[in-house]
């Protein structure tokens, strides 16, 4: 679940408020948006691939709230790590554009199978 | 409008649109659709529950897509491959249909920019999208096309004038607090399957709203039996991708292996254990060049490992199987024509809300045939809309109408607390020994349960004082009603057939291989399709 609105990194464009499918987030007025309807949140990292300041964490447990702690979500490159992997921001090549591995994957799946 | 349901909150001003025709559900088949009918000269307005281009099970993923050459023999060999599976209950003439029609729409993503990686030839390979990024690309072509687009604007209800033709629909925007209303010529219905708010990812949003609009107005449903999909994934975790579970290797607690389990055929032998204990994978199967290539291909099934510090390959980690209900199974709206017009005049539907047994018959439609079956039916839908929307001429605009909404909405019996339903609901659908394996015993006392709360959901819903309330109460009334289709056709099909299991019944009746249709609200009847394979004649099984 979202568990991580960064005070220091969020721009206040409340991209995340519009694009969150479940509706999770509430806009603040001078301030970053807060997580106001955490338990709708449907663990989707939606939000996370969308936010251009890379301030946003989502925890992979999809059923309980666990603590996190922004300076060592930090130290191990989590912020930000999904929108890296799809290759959105600035000076990045979408990783859609990068590889096919649809017959390698294939024909290993066959080969594990029989 | 006179007879417009109550909620009690304070709201805002209305917001009310005209337009020729309304799309509800901003996932792929609603992007097609909309941008289908723009693209011929209708005025569109798409109403999307959360944020088109983020919402729905495909903007979070990856699909593949049952893309294939326009060669004859390579066609055959595509269509072939599933028939079995399927129960022989797909359309031959609907699978080339569709193979034709996603062909030459890929084509135009192609064309509006998706990057679509090259092979060593340097041609495109066009057989799969990444989720975030198709999705944007479909919200900017649409917005281009000159859609109108309401985000976090769930539909409540259809529009019909009085003589019953559909005319539009009504719901909330839930971020200002605004009833909405859209006066139009035709509705197409993209509003994804029913997972039952089961989190499998990006599900939560696909309640089954769209099959209860569909039969208020008239519409019919079908194949809703092939409602049992689910999915492997991390216990913890969200991300339901069965595929790389060919890597893995099942055990024990006590690390023992699981004899027979696996991820295509040994995922009943999973869920059977899974009902007494816990069940641990490791994908040990892969090999070093393996594992690179599948960090490449899926960068999300990482995700949860990555975050949780557990390395797939070398950790066992527990695994539960999520429901993935008629997201991944094939039953939905029933088609009428290859407009993808429904049984309602003025509705037509597409996507998951549809029936996708027509080019996957029972077997699951999951990644490719779901995705080609949005792009295909989506333009269809869209295009058959805008046609019966223009031919209507001024007469679409100066019809008088009413709300066809009912259960949650105009109250008509005691009140009920929606999370009492939904946790009802999840209690009949959620379980692999009600749902995967299915019994006449268990499915008979399932829709008695069932029956009970949809009896509950003709009251008030307890949250009807706020905005979100009554957004939860009606989406609690369309799972009951989805679960009552599903479980009464699965009642009738007393055999095994595609996804549809019944432990009583194991094996696969030759004189059983028809579709299945079903419908009604109060009273839900089932009967043969008619127009499917080797229909006898029809009867027809009503459940109170």
């Amino acid at each position: 679940m979202i568990e991580l609105v960064s005070q220091s990194r969020c721009i206040e464009c409340n991209l995340c408020v519009k694009v969150c499918p479940t509706n999770v987030f509430d806009e603040v007025d001078g301030g970053a948006p807060v997580i106001a309807r955490q338990s709708a949140c449907q663990t989707c990292f939606m939000c996370e691939v969308y936010c251009p300041a890379d301030a946003l964490y989502v925890a992979p447990e999809a059923e309980a709230s666990v603590a996190v702690d922004e300076d060592r979500l930090i130290d191990l490159g989590l912020l930000g790590s999904y929108r890296e992997a799809v290759g959105w921001g600035p000076g990045r090549t979408p990783g859609a554009a990068k590889v096919d591995a649809t017959d390698y994957m294939q024909e290993k799946i066959r080969k594990v199978l029989h | 409008m006179s007879d417009a349901f109550s909620i009690s909150t304070q709201q805002n001003e209305p917001l009310e649109l005209t337009a020729d025709v309304l799309v509800i559900g901003g996932g792929p088949a609603g992007t097609w659709a909309a941008w289908s009918a723009a693209s011929k000269g209708a005025r569109v307005v798409l109403a999307d529950k959360g944020y088109c281009g983020a919402s729905g099970a495909t903007a979070p993923s990856g699909v593949g897509v049952w893309y294939v050459q326009p060669d004859p023999e390579e066609r055959a060999k595509a269509k072939a491959s599933r028939e079995a599976l399927g129960g022989f209950l797909a359309d031959h003439s609907w699978m080339d249909r569709v193979l034709d029609q996603t062909y030459e729409n890929v084509a135009h993503l192609a064309q509006w920019g998706y990057p679509f990686p090259t092979n060593e030839r340097g041609e495109q390979v066009r057989r799969g999208m990444q989720g975030p990024e198709y999705m944007k690309i479909m919200r900017k072509v649409v917005k281009q096309a000159g859609v109108k687009i309401l985000d976090h604007s769930p539909a409540l209800e259809l529009l019909l004038d009085f003589d019953g033709v559909v005319a539009g629909a009504a719901g909330v925007q839930r971020q200002e607090n605004r009833p909405w209303s859209v006066k139009a010529g035709a509705v197409v219905i993209a509003t994804g399957g029913c997972a039952f708010l089961s989190k499998a990812l990006g599900t939560n949003v696909l309640t089954g709203d769209g099959g209860l609009m569909a039969a208020e107005a008239g519409g019919e449903m079908s194949g809703m039996e092939f409602s049992n999909a689910y999915s492997l994934a991390p216990a913890f975790s969200s991300v339901t991708k069965s595929a790389y579970y060919s890597w893995a290797s099942f055990t024990y607690e006590d690390g023992r292996v699981i004899e027979g389990a696996g991820s295509q055929r040994g995922r009943s032998i999973i869920a059977k254990t899974l009902l007494t204990q816990p069940v641990f994978c490791q994908l040990d199967k892969a090999d070093d060049e393996t594992q690179v290539w599948m960090r490449k291909g899926q960068p999300n099934f990482f995700l949860p490992f990555d975050r949780a510090g557990i390395n797939p390959f070398t950790d066992r980690f527990p695994v539960t199987m999520r429901l993935e209900g008629t997201v991944r199974g094939t039953g939905g709206i029933r088609i009428a024509d290859t407009t993808c017009a429904t049984t309602a005049p003025g509705l037509y539907a597409a996507g998951d809300a549809a029936t996708r047994e027509l080019i996957c018959g029972g077997f699951t439609g999951g990644g490719s045939h779901n995705a080609a079956w949005a792009i295909s039916s989506g333009y269809w839908a869209g295009g058959g809309a805008a046609a019966y929307a223009l031919s209507l001429g001024e007469k679409a605009h100066n019809r008088r109408l009413r709300g066809a909404g009912r259960a949650a909405l105009r109250p008509a019996g005691a009140g009920f607390d929606t999370a009492e339903i939904v946790r009802g609901v999840q209690s009949e659908v959620t379980p692999y020994d009600k749902n995967l394996f299915r019994t006449e015993a268990g499915l008979r006392s399932s829709l008695v349960e069932l029956n009970g709360l949809w009896r509950a959901v003709q009251g008030r819903p307890e949250s009807a004082s706020t905005t979100e309330g009554v957004i939860q109460a009606r989406q609690a009334a369309a799972m009951v009603a989805t679960a009552r289709w599903m479980y009464a056709s699965a009642h009738v099909r007393t055999e095994t057939r595609g996804m549809h299991k019944r432990v009583d019944h194991p094996a696969q009746s030759p004189e059983q291989q028809y579709r299945l249709l079903s419908g009604g609200l109060d009273t839900v009847w089932v009967k043969p399709d008619p127009t499917s394979v080797a229909a006898p004649a029809p009867k027809e099984t009503v459940s109170r």
